[in-house]
């Protein structure tokens, strides 16, 4: 028999195992000039952000070493002689954000689950633009609102909770006689409950997006599950959606807890500045860190600027620590491993 | 399985031959045409069952409250009656419901009508805010006047029909356009830089960039005073508060674009690259392309915080009551800063201009919006209309200049 097939000489084993080839591709010319100038840019916003926060860091510097740590136990603010300090802008402004979170949160989780689970679809995406909507109304705008319209109700709500409360300490009102029919509305108004109530509207369509955003990862096959065992959309909602969402619900709200903080406009429109340690939300005045660079900083000297951006400063690192954790929180739950959050 | 089925198919058969005539299978009688095919359960809407109870909860509440509020006890107020319907309405509800249902339903519908409450409460706060800018606006809005002149030789006490808000308008303008200058070329920069390069360095941007999300909007304004103003000696401008706004602007415009680039599918950029694009092309010619809808959207609407935000124009604007054009000199005011510094007197007509120019900004901002909406919202890659037909067109003229060209090498 012919042979059919002719077997080409093998390679015998002494020839050396294939190596892999470089292939780290070099930048031609026009890419080199294109990496320089995308990390140009890089750089450039690095350098204005960080000049940002060391300018403010270094001008503080000033401030604080003079006061040490009595800057934050001291509750006046008087840079001039010396004597001021965070103790009461920075409870004011973390009382306001509190109300504020307080009143959004089931706000927020209602109405992101109603808009994922419960609205009917073609309802869904209107819902969706006006939460959208909603965050970007301007702050001055609620801040107006809530001046002008909210206050006169927010009013008898504060002197029921009062009347019905008033045991409860941050519930009281020092000159509130809820007794007397006469009393007048006047302590109750300009208080850092109302400015809670005003920054909770721009608050809630914070929280709203991200929870909406982790609500919809929920995947399929879990909430289908949920209904096939006989589950009611309650009960899917809160043995699948819940705990699957809890990441995100958490990140939500503290990033709303971050935009609360800061608020300016809207509570110094409302509230009426003082300067002394007050844990009764409902009493007239309140002050935040913001409102208190807003009101100072045009008749402050070089020293009082200082003390100012001391005060920005502390502000600044609490937003800062709330929105890491917040990203943190997102970042490792379940459900937010790509959402933007 | 249609065939073996169909009886009619095997009547031939069995007549056929005696033999096969011992039926080795039964076939259940099957339902004839005649019986109604199944009926569809409608799933989306509610059912009879479902709506009385809630029409009946609702009306029992509205009435109970009516009659508390009105003859047996001495309550009064609007908030406090749609709070005291509100939980009315519940207890009667949960009440109706459980006379036909079990507990878990009951929970179900109960918790149903909280959650769509708190979308309610949220969508109705939404619209009251609108509609009471407007109307309180409302008097200064309808004056012609109001959007062509400025503030400058009306005094408090003058009635609405003088004066207007066209500076605030124009310094809102202005400002807007060079914190646009500033900020897109830069943030979309950054964005590319921190998609394309994928190091430490692009971490350390990102990082730095999500950190300063979280700085106040008046921190922006007071870095801006305490620097441009007070150290560099400069006057309160239209351009100090641009730049502040920018500021603020940045890290929201770079974020949102991060995001929009990291979504541009994978294997467009590795086309281009195996077509032998250099980076720079893929970037300009694919990525950026194929992102617009989205960049768009995310720097509209970094632009929508922009000008609404208060803070740091409050800080190194000024306020004025004169139209200046000229960014560089002289305060320069905005429409959100106008409208606060309007409210604060006592005067009813500058309270009223204040509303107006707060419905004025409203207005801005919800074209911004509505224009982000129409531009964006469509995944990256995806074609509006008018984009698909362009592309046609333009792929169609290639296939005529192959085709010319191809003819000449022929020839």
């Amino acid at each position: 028999m012919d042979v059919l097939t002719t077997i080409p000489e093998r390679p015998g084993p002494e020839i050396a195992a294939p190596e892999p080839r470089d292939i780290t591709a070099r930048p031609i010319g026009s890419d080199r000039v294109f990496h320089t100038g995308a990390g140009l840019s890089g750089v450039l916003v690095l350098a204005i952000m960080v000049a940002v926060g060391l300018f403010l860091a270094i001008e503080a510097a000033q401030a604080l070493s003079s006061t040490g740590l009595s800057f934050f136990t001291t509750s006046d603010w008087q840079p001039d002689r010396g004597e001021f300090g965070i103790a009461s802008v920075l409870l004011g402004t973390v009382l306001i954000a509190a109300v504020a979170v307080a009143i959004a949160l089931p706000m927020s989780i209602g109405t992101a689950l109603f808009i994922t689970e419960v609205a009917p679809v073609w309802l869904r995406s209107t819902l969706v633009a006006l939460v959208d909507l909603m965050a970007a109304v301007p702050s001055v705008v609620y801040g107006l609102w809530g001046l002008f319209l909210l206050q006169g109700h927010v009013v008898g709500v504060s002197r029921w909770l009062n009347t019905w409360f008033g045991w409860l300490p941050f519930f009281e009102v020092a000159g509130a006689d809820p007794t007397s029919p006469l009393s007048s509305a006047s302590v109750y108004t300009a208080s850092a409950f109302i400015a809670g109530v005003v920054v909770a509207m721009m608050v809630m369509p914070i929280q709203c997006v991200v929870m909406r955003e982790v609500f919809s990862q929920v995947p399929a096959g879990e909430r289908e599950g949920a209904f096939a065992l006989g589950s009611t959309r309650w009960g899917m909602i809160r043995v699948v959606s819940l705990p699957f969402g809890r990441g995100g619900m958490i990140g939500g709200t503290m990033l709303g807890l971050g935009r609360a903080l800061g608020e300016t406009i809207a509570v110094l429109l409302i509230i009426s500045p003082r300067f002394d340690i007050n844990f009764h939300i409902l009493e007239a005045g309140g002050n935040s860190v913001s409102s208190l660079i807003a009101l100072r900083y045009s008749e402050a000297s070089g020293f009082g600027l200082s003390a100012l951006m001391a005060a920005g400063l502390a502000l600044f690192a609490v937003t800062l620590v709330v929105n890491f954790t917040a990203s943190w929180f997102v970042a490792r739950s379940r459900s937010g491993a790509s959402s933007e959050a | 399985m249609t065939i073996l089925d169909n009886p009619r198919s095997e009547a031939p058969l069995s007549s056929g031959s005696p033999a096969q005539q011992a039926p080795l299978t039964t076939l259940p009688p099957r339902p004839g045409p005649m019986s109604a095919p199944p009926v569809r359960r409608p799933l989306g809407k509610l059912s009879r069952r479902e709506l009385l109870p809630l029409a009946g909860a609702a009306i029992s509440a509205l009435a109970t409250t009516m009659l508390l509020f009105g003859r047996l006890t001495p309550l009064d107020g609007k908030f406090g009656f749609v709070v005291v319907a509100f939980l009315v309405f519940l207890a009667t509800y949960t009440v109706l419901v459980s006379l036909t249902e079990g507990r878990p339903a009951v929970v179900d519908r109960l918790m149903t009508a909280l959650l769509a409450a708190a979308a309610v409460t949220a969508i109705g706060a939404l619209f009251s805010v609108i509609v009471f800018v407007f109307i309180k606006g409302w008097k200064a809005l309808t004056k012609p006047n109001f959007y062509v002149n400025d503030l400058s030789v009306t005094g408090p006490q003058e009635p609405l029909t003088s004066g207007g808000i066209l500076h605030a308008i124009v310094g809102t303008l202005i400002m807007t356009m060079i914190a646009l200058v500033i900020t897109v070329p830069l943030g979309v920069a950054c964005s590319v830089f921190l998609n394309e390069s994928k190091g430490r360095a692009a971490m350390l941007v990102r990082t730095v960039v999500t950190a300063m999300t979280a700085l106040p909007s008046i921190l922006a304004g007071l870095f801006i005073f305490a620097t441009w103003i007070l150290i560099l000696g400069q006057e309160r401008s239209g351009l100090a508060a641009a730049i502040a706004m920018s500021i603020m602007m940045l890290p929201i415009i770079i974020r949102s674009a991060d995001v929009v680039l990291r979504l541009v599918p994978g294997n467009l950029r590795e086309a281009a690259a195996a077509l032998g694009a250099p980076q720079w092309r893929t970037v300009w010619h694919v990525v950026l392309p194929t992102a617009r809808s989205g960049l768009t959207t995310s720097v509209i609407l970094g632009v929508a915080r922009g000008v609404g935000e208060t803070a740091p124009v409050l800080l190194t604007a000024g306020y004025t009551a004169t139209m200046n054009l000229n960014p560089l000199k002289d305060p320069m005011v905005s429409l959100p800063l106008a409208a606060y510094e309007l409210v604060r007197s006592p005067q009813e007509t500058l309270i009223a201009r204040g509303f107006g120019t707060a419905a004025v900004l409203m207005v801005l901002v919800l074209v911004l919006f509505t224009l982000a909406r129409i531009v964006g919202g469509r995944p990256a890659g995806r074609l509006s209309k008018g984009q698909a037909r362009r592309a046609t067109a333009k792929s169609a003229a290639d296939l005529a200049r192959f085709e010319a060209r191809q003819m000449e090498v022929g020839r």
